[in-house]
C-alpha cells in the first residue's frame, strides 16, 4: 500500500496563493457582470419610460378656446317648447354657425388681427367636434337656451400639436388639414391670451373619436371596458382558482389523473395568449353565442388566462404552509374543511393575493385574445352601468393603444403614449396593492 | 385484556406503501395512566401513537390493519368519524406548533370548534382553566391577546398542551413533547404531565429513557417495528425480560 502524498501548503496567511487568487477573480468576475447586466436593464428602463414620458405626457395637456355664445332661442328652439324631438331638428351645423360668429366676436373685442382669413379656415382652428359638444350641452339642458354660455371649445389636432411642437410652420406647407397663415392666427390668438392650455380631463373621459378629430378621442371607453374586465376576472378567477387549487393540493388523491391535470396547468400558464383568444372565438361567441367585443366576453377570455398563474401561486403558498399547523388542527379535531379555512388559507393569503394582483395586472395589459373576440372595434358609446354594461360594446386599454398606433395622424402617437402612461399607472397601483396586502396579511410562525 | 385499558390494540400492523412498519403491536393503554413508549429511531413508536388518534389517516400511502379499542369501540370502525375521535385523543407534538393567533384564540379554538361552550363567559372559563392545567396561566393571564408564536419554546409547548388540554380529552398523545426543549422547560413538562394523569391518560413518546422513567408508569419497548417488551416502568428498567431491551437500556443498541 502506497502512502498518500499530499502538496504542503505553507504559504503565508496575507499572501494569497495562486488558487485563492483564481477563485476570488471568478467571483469578482460573476459580481461584474451582475452588475453589468443590471445596469443594462436600468438603462433600458429608464430610456422606455423616458420615451414614454417624453411623447406621452403632452396627452394630458389641451389648448382651448374659450368663448361666450349667447344660445338664441330663435335659432336653437323656433317652436319655443322645449320639445326634445323638435330641438333636435337643429343639426350641428346650426350650431357651427352659432360658434362662428361668437368666434369671429370674440376675437374681434380682443383685438386679434385676423388678416381677413376665410370663415371656414377661421373654424379650421376649432375642433371639429366642437359643435357636436354644444349641440349635446343644450340638448341634454334645454334651460340653457337664452342664456349665454361660456363654452371651451378643443382647438384642432394640429393647433394643438403646433404648441406641442408636433407641427411647424414648415410641415404645415405640405399639410392639407392646416396652413401657416392659420397657425401664425393661432399664435396671435395665444398672445392674445385666447388660446390657453389646460388639463386635458377629456383625454381620460372622452370615447375614441374618428381620424379626424385626435383632439377629442379619449381613454372613457377602454377605462370602463378594462375596468369592467378586471371586475370579471376578480370575481371569475379568484374564488375558482383557490378553490381548484386547495382541491388538488389538499384533497384530491395523488394519482395519475392529477398529476396529468397538475402538468396540464402549468403547460395553460404558457400557452400564449392568442390561443385563448381563438378558443374563446370558438366557444363564447359562435357556441355559446355571448355578443362580441363585450366586457363579460373579454373577462371571459382573461379569466381563463388568469386562472392558470393563480392556481400555481396559491398552490404553492399552500403548500408553503408548514404541515405542523394542519396537524395542529387536525390534532384538536378540526375537519380537513376547518384545517384549511380556519388555519393554512390566512397563512397561504399573501402568496394567494401577490398571485392574484399579478395575474391581474397580466391580464390587463393582455391585447391579442381581445383581438380576436372584437374589442379592436371602433365604439363611441360608453357601456352603461354593470352588470348590463358586461353586455355593451366596449374597449380596452392595451387594445386601444394598438389601435391608436395603427393611425396615421402624429397626434394619435403621442396620444397612444398618454394611453401607455395610464396603463402603467394602473399597472403600478395594482402591484402597490399587492405589496401593501403582503405586508398587511404577512404572519410570522 | 386489562379491565382498566382505556384503549387496547391487538394484532396491528402498519404498512407505508410496501414498507412494513409495525409489526404485530399488542398494547393496553391504562386509565388514568402515563404510558411511555421508547425505543431507538425508527422503530415504530410515532407510528403507533398516531394510530391511537388515526393521524395516520392523512398520511395517503399509511394502511392501518389489526383492532385498536376505546372503551370496546374499534376506532377504525367505518361509522368512527376521526373528526370526534380526535377530540376525545388530543396530541401535543414534538415542536411547539401553536396556531399564528392570540393566545386565547389558541387554547380557545378546539371548544369553539366542536361547540363545548354556549357563550363567551363559559369559553373564558375553559380558556383560563385549561391554562391553569397546563400551568401557563399566571406567565399569560396578562397578556391572552398576543400572539401565540410571541412565547418561549416551553411555553409554547404548555400552550400546545393546554390547547389539547381545552377539549376534555380521555387520552393524551405527545409525541416527543421536550425533545426541543431546554432541560428547565423539560422538567416544567414533565410536572405537568405527572399532574394531568389525574384527569386521563397520558401516552408519551421520548428518547430520553430517563423521562421514561421519571414521569411513567408503563413502559413499552419498541425496536425494529415490534412490541418487544411492555410492561411496568419499574420492570422494565431494572429487571427486563427481554435481552434485547436490556441492550437498549443499558445503552448498547440504540
Amino acid at each position: 500500500m502506497t502512502k498518500a502524498t499530499f502538496r504542503s501548503r505553507k504559504a503565508s496567511l496575507l499572501v494569497p496563493d495562486a488558487r485563492t487568487k483564481a477563485r476570488n477573480a471568478s467571483e469578482r468576475w460573476f459580481r461584474l457582470t451582475g452588475i453589468a447586466a443590471v445596469s443594462v436593464g436600468i438603462l433600458a428602463l429608464v430610456f422606455l419610460l423616458g420615451s414614454v414620458l417624453d411623447n406621452g405626457l403632452s396627452a394630458f395637456r389641451q389648448t382651448h378656446i374659450e368663448m361666450a355664445i349667447p344660445l338664441d332661442e330663435t335659432k336653437l328652439d323656433v317652436s319655443g317648447k322645449r320639445d326634445p324631438a323638435l330641438m333636435a331638428k337643429v343639426t350641428t351645423v346650426g350650431y357651427g354657425k352659432l360658434i362662428q360668429a361668437s368666434f369671429q366676436k370674440m376675437l374681434e373685442d380682443r383685438g386679434v388681427d385676423t388678416e381677413k382669413i376665410k370663415p371656414n379656415k377661421l373654424m379650421g382652428l376649432l375642433s371639429k367636434k366642437a359643435a357636436a359638444d354644444l349641440r349635446d350641452m343644450v340638448l341634454a339642458n334645454p334651460d340653457l337656451i337664452g342664456t349665454t354660455l361660456t363654452f371651451n371649445a378643443m382647438t384642432n389636432g394640429r393647433v394643438d400639436g403646433y404648441f406641442k411642437g408636433r407641427v411647424t410652420l414648415e410641415s404645415a406647407e405640405r399639410d392639407s388639414n392646416i396652413s401657416p397663415e392659420q397657425l401664425r392666427l393661432a399664435q396671435r390668438m395665444a398672445d392674445a391670451g385666447v388660446i390657453r392650455t389646460k388639463f386635458n380631463w377629456a383625454f381620460l373621459t372622452n370615447p375614441d373619436a374618428s381620424e379626424l378629430r385626435p383632439e377629442s378621442a379619449g381613454l372613457g371607453v377602454a377605462i370602463l371596458g378594462s375596468a369592467y374586465m378586471m371586475m370579471i376576472v376578480l370575481v371569475l378567477s379568484l374564488p375558482i382558482g383557490v378553490a381548484a387549487s386547495i382541491y388538488l393540493e389538499e384533497m384530491a388523491p395523488k394519482n395519475i389523473w392529477t398529476d396529468f391535470i397538475e402538468i396540464n396547468i402549468a403547460n395553460l400558464a404558457a400557452v400564449p395568449s392568442i390561443v385563448f383568444g381563438i378558443l374563446a372565438l370558438a366557444l363564447f361567441v359562435n357556441f355559446l353565442g355571448l355578443p362580441q367585443s363585450a366586457p363579460i366576453l373579454g373577462g371571459l377570455v382573461l379569466t381563463l388566462m388568469t386562472l392558470p398563474t393563480i392556481i400555481i401561486a396559491t398552490r404553492a403558498s399552500l403548500k408553503a404552509v408548514p404541515p405542523s399547523i394542519r396537524d395542529a388542527a387536525l390534532g384538536v379535531g378540526a375537519s380537513k374543511m376547518q384545517a384549511i379555512f380556519h388555519h393554512v388559507l390566512p397563512l397561504a393569503m399573501p402568496g394567494i393575493l401577490t398571485g392574484t394582483i399579478l395575474g391581474l395586472a397580466r391580464a390587463l395589459g393582455e391585447s391579442a385574445p381581445l383581438l380576436l373576440i372584437g374589442m379592436v372595434a371602433f365604439v363611441k358609446d360608453y357601456p352603461s352601468s354593470p352588470p348590463n354594461g358586461f353586455f355593451d360594446p366596449a374597449s380596452a386599454l392595451p387594445v386601444q393603444v394598438y389601435n391608436w398606433t395603427q393611425r396615421s395622424d402624429p397626434a394619435f402617437a403621442e396620444r397612444a403614449s398618454g394611453a401607455i402612461i395610464v396603463l402603467l399607472l394602473f399597472l403600478l397601483t395594482m402591484n402597490s396593492v399587492a405589496i401593501i396586502l403582503r405586508r398587511r396579511f404577512e404572519r410570522h410562525w | 385484556m386489562d379491565e382498566r385499558a382505556k384503549m387496547s390494540a391487538r394484532r396491528v400492523q402498519v404498512y407505508y406503501g410496501t414498507n412494513h412498519a409495525l409489526k404485530n403491536v399488542d398494547v393496553d393503554i391504562l386509565d388514568k395512566t402515563v404510558t411511555a413508549f421508547i425505543g431507538p429511531s425508527g422503530c415504530g413508536k410515532s407510528t403507533f401513537l398516531r394510530c391511537l388518534n388515526r393521524m395516520n389517516d392523512t398520511v395517503a400511502s399509511a394502511r392501518v390493519e389489526g383492532l385498536i379499542e376505546m372503551d370496546g369501540r374499534n376506532i377504525y370502525d367505518s361509522r368512527v368519524d376521526p373528526v370526534q375521535l380526535r377530540a376525545k385523543v388530543g396530541m401535543v407534538f414534538q415542536k411547539p406548533n401553536p396556531f399564528p393567533k392570540s393566545i386565547y384564540d389558541n387554547v380557545a379554538y378546539g371548544p369553539k370548534i366542536h361547540g363545548l361552550t354556549r357563550n363567551k363567559a363559559e369559553l373564558d372559563e375553559v380558556v383560563e382553566s385549561s391554562l391553569r392545567k397546563a400551568a401557563l396561566w399566571n406567565e399569560v393571564k396578562d397578556r391572552l391577546a398576543a400572539p401565540g408564536t410571541g412565547l418561549s419554546g416551553g411555553q409554547q409547548q404548555r400552550l400546545c398542551i393546554a390547547r389539547a388540554v381545552a377539549t376534555s380529552p380521555e387520552v393524551l398523545l405527545m409525541d416527543e413533547p421536550c425533545s426541543a426543549l431546554d432541560p428547565i422547560a423539560t422538567a416544567q413538562v414533565e410536572e405537568l404531565i405527572d399532574e394531568l394523569r389525574s384527569q386521563f391518560s397520558v401516552v408519551i413518546v421520548t428518547h430520553s429513557m430517563q423521562q421514561a422513567a421519571r414521569v411513567s408508569q408503563r413502559t413499552a419497548f419498541f425496536h425494529l417495528g415490534s412490541l418487544v417488551e411492555y410492561g411496568e416502568t419499574g420492570t422494565i428498567f431494572t429487571a427486563p425480560n427481554d435481552p434485547r431491551t436490556e441492550s437498549y437500556i443499558t445503552g448498547r443498541i440504540g
